[in-house]
């Protein structure tokens, strides 16, 4: 092989970053005790040390709340009094005939105006639907965004471009980029982490791939209750001490093969033992919520009762999982954890809108405001950046989907889209961009996902044009081709 | 000899010396053209040229540019434009500009410097040159040769004064050559009768053995499988699943298995149904390009995903046999390569008017003959109930006159009189226990159902009548604007489904005691298997499964349904009427206007079928015997015994052996109003330009189409032997698999910004090597592995740590872990519980719970599997795209959802967790103690079984004292924890056992092809 200059390159920057790998493995003691030894190369790669970011960053942690399926701006976070007086009017025909829809027949389609009322909140004067007084409560820590736009017309490509920047398969997720930027602060839990609460989502596990990064950097599926990461309970019957004592006869034999072979990599296998041994004591201690107080597991909402009524949304125990949910994403920024992706689905509401999102709110309003509320008592919300998004917006249009009269839906609308954010260096108590007086499009500072995507990599210090990967002859990027920082949104 | 300057510029790079530039000169594609890829083709190449400057055309370098000046003055460097761009101070005239890059290096400069003084010539891309056998290179240490790979890398590794890695012993010979050609771990038995065979052909006999396994071909179709993307799922939000899938995984294994050259192997899967001829298990190979993904989410636009799937097949064939990124100019021309966006809707129009279809393709041959078999059998048993009939229908033929006798003096008691309808007097409707549906009276006398739309409904309708003898009731179901599709039932489609219609009569409004007999309903359309008479059977089940009456495709038309009583209701009064309209299907199945008739009269038919009432109406001897056999067949009606005998013949034919074919989704040709192809703008499906005949790439050679060119021509191209880079990338591919590498490492990318080979002139000498073994996937495995190369030790060389860390120079043979499917098997195969069954149906083996609740919806169940099903190896596991088994993902198993031609490795702690605690691997870890137990009597001895069973080797004094401490350990523990040896592995011994062999299963060297 010849080395170019470009690979003598990437060669010193794998050095560089193998150098920093071996001490940040730290508790990972048999390693390193092998790096001090001698017998353990340079070559050592742990994928997950920390790393430094391009610039003195602002966020830390990311809490991603994914509402997969699109949930309506027009009736929780972008009231549209013109709509409302016009509902049961045609759409006018400029628009309609530009249009394009997934199941509205446009030739009977009519305006549908919001049941809800919107109350100004907080000092900012935060408008929030009757849907949710809770997010109103931390209206001055929220900046929300009235002029997301999206490309994508479906869910799972929408969703896809939300989280990977592109819609297309096998790109990584925002939460495997960062941590493939960063590394992992914690040395005994993942740096990605998913939690899910209620239905599947279009995207599935496609929501939390690490597509062509090594899958050290995708997103791990911890479950809120019970075995809290696939295959972390030891065999019944299989005690601690066998376990230690198993792994120790295991890391025994594999360093004799080692210092027979040579190969590293039998060091990073002994390493990721050791690492999964941890998580076995971290994550049952993550997810035991007896120490937090009464207090806290109340303004969360983590043992309150379903309201009943019910919708689509609702599978299980939806509301306490959620809760526990956000309880959870706390507790792991506390321990280290990086990016956590906290996916609920089903706000795809084509019918009884009313109904399913009222039950949908009652499920993230509160545990969603009590997480930011925590993170500012703790100090943590500087340095936390919480988003609620979703893939795109849904019709100022009633569905008459079959022809029918009686619309009690909204149909996709990747025109505009509504989202919220907060902390992590993002200013809070501010609305950001416009749509027109029906919600239709957006009227001043339109976002795209790659811009969304841009700021939350300069927030955690990273240049998104300079965080790329080679992949196919090309260096790919969380914003693919484009993306602008948001500096308005920066505090 | 290195050139003075060359080698000046190598200690400034402080690089490792290459063979490349054993090379007297400076070749430009090796040397000059990426550094042009990596600083300048982006503003300076295919897609875009800022100054007039395509840096990838030998005609564009070597003219003026823009501003006239030129570009390069070969032997000239100080008079060349480009050299003062690069290297000049004026950060205003320097290239790249500063926004756009950071300058290129001195040693990059002098490079190109030093280019330019030998006169700037052009050379093609390595990836492209024409194949020609080159002379073998010399070498000094031809006694560790085994054939030609050999002289090749010695070459190399020669030039830098280092010698080639011992060969490996025989057990991790043995070890190697079974991961790596059948998946599986050698079991104890071969690995001592290869050790203990001292002929000289021991070697390659073994390579033999396995090349003739039938598991060859899956691990080897395991390999294809990734490169075509295949899955059992449709993918994208619904992501359904698709039962036959797994038929053409199993074409791929069997073709693999019998060594269908490789040129048959492409031309049968990209075109197998354009051969002449074309045999159905040819046309079942074109389903490789339907495992592209299908998106049924609703409200999808069909021609937007239609497109997207016949991208993927064009990108697909662009990474798997081209090697080469074609998708990067999908929408506008290639930024690196020599690819324009025309070239790439050129390639697009072969593929354009593929349709989805479907194929009706033989279970297996062995089907086929069983199917024979038992048809036959069959056969005999019909003909034979057959010939009973006859002997029946010969009494009947003798009963008949007495019979005739009776249904004469019948129709002469009944005459048939005018049928006729009679609206109905509206008292009450209502939807029972939902007082929210609104059935109302309309002008018309119809009644519109609105309101309330729940999934099922129970009508119950009041009526008066001033009749006095009714013989029936009419049921009009019609149409309404406000309906979906318009009616006329309320599911969003416009069908309804009518489970039953129950009519009680009284001369008073009340209605008690049993609903009217019903002697036969008939409607004016009945959807295929849901007709009239279901509405009737007194069957009221809900469901797809449910018995009703349904109009689909009649939908905003009018239908009725007449229903005759077996008994004429007569009464001296007004009739009251309470109707039941029974709708229990689901998901909103109701009607939504109807109107509801009396019917009086009698028709001829009510009780005698109008064509037997005019059969008998003439004179017995005028009467054809056709018309004398459906006399008798109406006989056959009224007679219990001829009944039976029916009946019996319905179950037989019904219960007929079915042929042992299945529907598999493969590609056809469009045969009708084929599509022309135009490029789309931005790669827009709705955005078409300028129109494109099918073609390929100027930059390799030419295709001759048949006509207007097709797949078939698009496949011959490809494996013509003359389009140099498919072999190149197919002997590279072959290559990996036996070394964890390639010897072009980025695989799926031959371009400009790909990795050059190592061993250029091996390559191309295996690439010529492959098309004249006849495209032999077997025959070059024989020749890869028994090489010395492949042969080497794995052990790493801390001494080449700097000089070749990632033995680029093949110093050794590579040690990587195994795929997830083959971990799987592995642990399977040493616990004594794999299945070795090959092919078939995917399986379910267990899931934990919650995984495949993720998908959308939850819309998957998991049937897991039961008996050998549990135990089969893991490429049969059913693959969901959007919830695929932890165990394969874990272990870096692709996603399927788009063309894998290069696996990662990841090393993580989930995968650790995995093989520790995974059900499976537990009970691996359990069935293996009871194996050692019972085939070894002592503990010393089980350690050395189980080990060996794992490695291959025996284990040292150290590692045995290691896993009896262990086992110790654990002995001590159940001896006194009864109760947990209970839960663990029943007894004390067997789960201190468990405890050890579950190490076993987790030994990096078990896991590690070494």
């Amino acid at each position: 092989m010849i080395m170019y200059p470009a690979q003598a390159q990437i060669q010193q920057t794998r050095r560089d970053f193998l150098a920093t790998s071996a001490s940040g493995l730290g508790g990972a003691a048999l390693a390193s005790l092998l790096v001090e030894d001698g017998l353990l190369a340079k070559e050592f790669a742990n994928p997950l040390a920390p790393r430094k970011p391009h610039f003195e960053p602002t966020a830390k942690a990311c809490i991603n709340i994914f509402m997969a399926g699109a949930p309506s701006h027009l009736d929780l976070f972008d009231p549209k009094p013109e709509l409302n007086k016009r509902d049961g009017q045609s759409l006018p025909t400029e628009i309609l005939d530009k249009a394009r829809f997934a199941f509205i027949k446009p030739d009977t389609a009519k305006l549908m105006g919001s049941q809800r009322t919107f109350k100004a909140h907080g000092q900012s004067g935060l408008e929030f639907s009757d849907f949710l007084p809770h997010l109103g409560s931390v209206a001055d820590d929220l900046l929300m965004v009235r002029s997301m736009h999206s490309d994508e017309f479906n869910h799972h490509p929408g969703q896809l471009l939300m989280q990977c920047g592109v819609s297309r398969f096998g790109m990584p997720t925002a939460g495997s980029w960062i941590n493939y930027g960063l590394g992992s602060e914690s040395e005994n839990l993942p740096g990605y982490v998913v939690l899910t609460a209620g239905r599947g989502s279009s995207g599935g596990a496609t929501l939390w791939q690490s597509g062509f990064l090594p899958s050290s950097y995708a997103g791990v599926l911890f479950r809120s209750k019970g075995e809290p990461v696939l295959n972390l309970s030891n065999p019944k019957g299989l005690p601690p001490e066998l376990q230690r004592a198993g792994l120790n006869t295991l890391n025994a034999v594999n360093q004799g093969r080692f210092e027979k072979i040579h190969d590293p990599e039998i060091a990073s296998r002994i390493a990721s033992y050791e690492l999964a041994s941890r998580m076995q004591t971290a994550a049952p201690e993550l997810i035991d919520l007896s120490r937090e107080k009464a207090s806290t597991l109340k303004v969360y909402g983590v043992d309150r009762p379903d309201p009943g009524g019910g919708g689509r949304g609702k599978f299980g125990d939806t509301h306490q999982d959620f809760a526990r949910n956000c309880l959870l994403a706390r507790r792991m920024v506390e321990r280290g954890v990086r990016y956590i992706n906290i996916v609920y689905a089903s706000w795809d509401h084509h019918s009884k809108l009313d109904g399913e999102l009222k039950y949908n709110s009652s499920v993230v309003d509160q545990p969603i405001a009590a997480l930011i509320r925590d993170l500012k008592e703790r100090g943590l919300l500087d340095s936390t950046l919480v988003q609620w998004s979703s893939e795109f917006g849904r019709t100022p249009l009633g569905e008459n989907r079959g022809g029918n009269k009686n619309a009690t839906g909204r149909d996709h609308h990747p025109f505009c889209f509504s989202m919220v954010m907060a902390g992590g260096g993002l200013k809070g108590g501010q609305v950001y961009g416009k749509t027109d007086e029906i919600g239709w499009s957006i009227a001043e500072n339109p976002v795209h996902p790659n811009d969304l995507q841009a700021t939350l990599l300069h927030c955690f210090g990273l240049n998104h044009k300079k965080l790329t990967y080679r992949f196919q002859g090309r260096d790919f990027r969380l914003t693919d081709v484009a993306g602008r920082v948001m500096k308005d949104w920066l505090a | 000899m290195l050139s003075a300057p060359i080698k000046i510029t190598l200690i400034i790079l402080g690089l490792v010396v290459s063979s490349f530039l054993q090379a007297e000169n400076i070749d430009f594609a090796r040397d000059i053209q990426p550094i042009f890829a990596e600083h300048c083709t982006i503003c300076h190449g295919p897609d875009e040229q800022k100054g007039g400057l395509n840096l990838t055309e030998k005609k564009s370098l070597h003219s003026k540019l823009k501003s006239g000046e030129p570009t390069l003055v070969p032997s000239k460097p100080e008079d060349s434009e480009l050299l003062y761009r690069i290297s000049t101070q004026d950060t205003g005239e320097l290239m790249p500009p500063p926004e756009h890059g950071s300058r290129l290096k001195p040693a990059e400069v002098a490079l190109i410097r030093q280019w330019i003084s030998e006169g700037a010539k052009w050379s093609q891309h390595w990836a492209y040159r024409p194949l020609k056998q080159k002379p073998l290179p010399k070498v000094h240490g031809s006694a560790w040769v085994q054939n030609e790979i050999d002289r090749f890398v010695l070459a190399q590794l020669e030039a830098r004064q280092l010698k080639p890695s011992p060969r490996a012993d025989r057990h991790a010979l043995i070890k190697r050559l079974s991961y790596d050609l059948i998946g599986l771990p050698p079991t104890p038995k071969e690995v001592s009768e290869f050790i203990n065979d001292k002929s000289p052909e021991a070697y390659n006999r073994l390579v033999e053995r396995l090349l003739a396994s039938p598991h060859f071909g899956e691990r080897w179709g395991r390999h294809w499988l990734d490169k075509a993307r295949y899955a059992d799922s449709d993918g994208y939000e619904k992501d359904r699943p698709r039962m036959n899938a797994w038929r053409y995984r199993d074409w791929v294994i069997n073709s693999i298995n019998a060594d269908l050259p490789f040129d048959q192997f492409t031309i049968e899967q990209l075109a197998g149904d354009l051969l002449p001829n074309a045999t159905p298990l040819q046309k079942l190979a074109t389903a490789f390009n339907r495992q592209t993904l299908t998106n049924t989410e609703g409200g999808t636009d069909r021609e937007q995903w239609r497109v997207a799937a016949v991208m993927d097949r064009v990108e697909t064939l662009g990474s798997v046999w081209l090697g080469l990124t074609v998708g990067c100019a999908r929408c506008h021309n290639h930024k690196y390569d020599q690819l324009t966006q025309k070239e790439y809707y050129q390639l697009f129009a072969y593929f354009n008017n593929g349709d989805e279809s479907s194929a009706s393709i033989p279970r297996s041959r062995q089907a086929l003959v069983d199917f024979e078999d038992t048809r036959k059998i069959h056969e005999a048993k019909v003909n034979a109930l057959q010939s009973k009939i006859i002997e029946h229908d010969a009494v009947l033929e003798k009963q008949w006159p007495a019979l005739e006798k009776k249904l004469q003096a019948e129709l002469a008691a009944r005459p048939a009189s005018a049928v006729a309808f009679h609206a109905l007097e509206f008292l009450s409707a209502q939807a029972q226990q939902n007082p929210k549906v609104k059935i109302q009276l309309q002008e018309d006398a119809s009644l519109l159902v609105s309101g309330d739309n729940p999934a099922t409904a129970e009508y119950e309708l009041e009526f008066k009548t001033s009749q006095r003898e009714i013989t029936g009731i009419r049921l009009e179901v019609l149409p309404d604007p406000s309906l979906g599709a318009k009616g006329p039932g309320r599911a969003e489609h416009g069908n309804f489904v009518l489970n039953d219609i129950r009519v009680y009569a009284n001369t008073e409004r009340k209605f008690t005691g049993k609903p009217i007999a019903l002697a036969k309903a008939a409607a004016s359309y009945e959807q295929k298997g849901w007709p009239a008479q279901n509405a009737i059977d007194g069957k009221t089940a809900g469901g797809r499964t449910g018995s009703g009456w349904a109009i689909a495709n009649q939908f905003g038309k009018p239908n009725q349904l007449t229903v005759t009583f077996t008994k004429p209701f007569k009464a001296d009064s007004d009739i009251f009427l309470h109707i039941v309209l029974d709708q229990k299907y689901g998901t909103q199945h109701t009607i939504g206007r109807l109107r509801l008739s009396a019917r009086t009269g009698h028709a001829a038919d009510d009780r005698i079928p109008v064509a037997i009432a005019k059969l008998l109406a003439k004179p017995a001897d005028q009467r054809s015997a056709t018309e004398k056999q459906s006399l008798i067949a109406f006989a056959r009606g009224l007679d219990p015994d001829a009944m039976r005998l029916q009946s019996d013949l319905k179950k037989l034919t019904e219960g007929a052996p079915k042929p042992p074919v299945m529907s598999v989704r493969v590609i056809a040709q469009r045969t009708s109003s084929p599509r022309t192809t135009h490029v789309l703008h931005r790669g827009e499906f709705k955005q078409p330009r300028d129109k494109v005949s099918p073609g390929t790439f100027a930059t390799l050679p030419t295709i001759k189409n048949r006509a207007q060119g097709d797949r078939l021509d698009l496949a011959r191209w490809l494996v013509d032997g003359q389009t140099p880079i498919v072999p190149r990338v197919t002997a590279n591919h072959i290559w990996s698999h036996l070394f964890g590498e390639g010897l072009v490492r980025t695989m799926n990318d031959f371009g400009a910004r790909g990795d050059a080979p190592s061993h250029p002139a091996l390559l191309n000498w295996l690439a010529v090597e492959f098309v004249q073994l006849n495209w032999s996937r077997k025959a070059m495995i024989r020749l890869i592995t028994q090489s010395a190369t492949y042969q080497q030790s794995s052990r790493h060389r801390p001494e080449l740590s700097e000089i070749d860390p990632n033995n680029h120079l093949l110093h050794r043979q590579n040690r990587f872990r195994v795929q997830a499917e083959t971990i799987r098997d592995l642990t399977l195969a040493a616990s004594g519980q794999l299945s070795a069954k090959i092919g078939g149906p995917s399986v379910f083996p267990p899931l934990p719970p919650g995984v495949a609740e993720l998908s959308y919806a939850n819309n998957f169940k998991w049937k897991t599997s039961n008996g050998e099903d549990q135990f089969r190896r893991g490429m049969y596991t059913f693959f969901k795209r959007t919830s695929p088994h932890p165990n394969l993902i874990t272990f870096d198993c692709p996603d399927s959802n788009v063309t894998c031609v290069k696996r990662n490795i990841s090393n993580t702690p989930l995968a650790a967790l995995a093989t520790l605690n995974n059900t499976v691997f537990t009970d691996a870890a359990k069935a293996m103690s009871k194996r050692l137990l019972a085939e070894r009597a002592e503990d010393t001895a089980r350690i050395q079984l189980g080990f060996q069973l794992c490695t291959a080797r025996q284990p040292t004094p150290s590692e045995i004292g290691a896993f009896a401490d262990l086992l110790t350990k654990a002995k001590a523990y159940y001896a006194d924890n009864k109760d947990a040896a209970a839960a663990f592995n029943g007894n004390p011994e067997a789960s201190a056992w468990a405890v050890v062999t579950r190490i076993f299963l987790n030994l990096d060297e078990f896991i590690t092809r070494e």
